[in-house]
């Protein structure tokens, strides 16, 4: 059995939808931003499979950049969570409707 | 063999993402989110990206997700939640729906992509094998893709001021989150809006003449 392209693509279609359906279902704002760095995961596995597929570094590339912006992410997006649960324990994101002007 | 380990480790990263969304506390989610990006991580080195595979690791694995337990254990949310409850009626059928009609979309367009490959081969920069992968990557990054890690630079800079500014310790009292609505507050002082509102339309009268 050769392993193709298409089966790393499925596999990251499967990846990116549970964790889209992990941001829609899930209210704690720490598992949420886990779920967008699960779809992350996917769109950086596409990379680098339609990377191999036409024998182009720009894939590994863009993962490198995907990589950085991840990690701010992260840090901006923890930094809120940790402010907002300094005044709320235990807040979910349904609470954060108070934020709306 | 690599059929064999492309379908272990789609199966623990399939497993690892199945965990996060039905794990009840944050830290056995956190914990399942490693297994994921391991397995990912396989994936990236059977296919000869081997700096990504390291990187995916040492970044993901090892200063992510570690940042989250820092701040899940800092906050002490490590509590299970019960996820008997759907917090809106109807919402897990709704999200599974557009779970399933988004993977379809996905798959069709990604499979359908394979197929007809659109794309010049080797366009930018030649992919070499495992061992040369990472000098390849840092001659690109360094000498096509500068500016761009120059960004890099200034946007982490910019995270990590951030990060301090929202997370620094306010002085004094903290005053907790208003629950009350926010609308009626405005409408109780019809004067206060209307205030603003007229010193913009005497200023931009004043910027027309």
């Amino acid at each position: 059995m050769v392993v193709t392209t298409s089966w790393y693509l499925a596999l990251a279609a499967v990846l990116f939808s549970m964790g889209a359906v992990g941001l829609l279902t899930r209210r704690n704002p720490l598992i949420m931003i886990m779920c967008v760095e699960l779809m992350l995961n996917a769109v950086n596995l596409t990379f680098v499979s339609l990377g191999a597929e036409l024998g182009d570094l720009g894939g590994q590339l863009s993962v490198f950049f995907v990589l950085v912006v991840a990690a701010s992410e992260v840090v901006v997006g923890l930094a809120v969570v940790v402010a907002i649960m300094r005044r709320r324990q235990g807040a979910t994101v349904d609470d954060l409707s108070v934020l709306r002007g | 063999m690599d059929a064999a380990v492309f379908l272990i480790s789609a199966a623990i990263v399939l497993a690892g993402a199945g965990g996060v969304l039905v794990a009840r506390s944050p830290v056995h989610a956190a914990l399942f989110l490693v297994q994921t990006l391991f397995g990912v991580s396989v994936l990236f080195v059977l296919q000869d990206a081997t700096f990504l595979a390291a990187i995916q690791v040492i970044v993901y694995a090892g200063a992510v997700v570690i940042l989250f337990l820092f701040v899940i254990m800092l906050l002490g949310v490590d509590r299970f939640e019960d996820l008997g409850v759907e917090p809106i009626v109807g919402q897990r059928p709704v999200a599974a729906l557009i779970g399933a009609s988004l993977l379809g979309m996905l798959l069709i367009a990604l499979l359908v992509s394979v197929d007809e490959p659109t794309g010049a081969h080797g366009a930018n920069a030649a992919l070499g094998d495992a061992a040369d992968n990472t000098r390849r990557l840092g001659e690109a990054l360094f000498t096509d893709y500068v500016f761009a890690v120059e960004l890099t630079a200034i946007l982490l800079t910019i995270a990590v001021i951030g990060a301090v500014v929202l997370a620094r310790k306010v002085r004094g009292p903290l005053a907790p989150l208003p629950v009350v609505v926010v609308a009626s507050a405005t409408i109780e002082d019809p004067e206060a809006g209307d205030g603003p509102t007229d010193t913009t339309d005497g200023h931009a009268a004043g910027e027309d003449t």
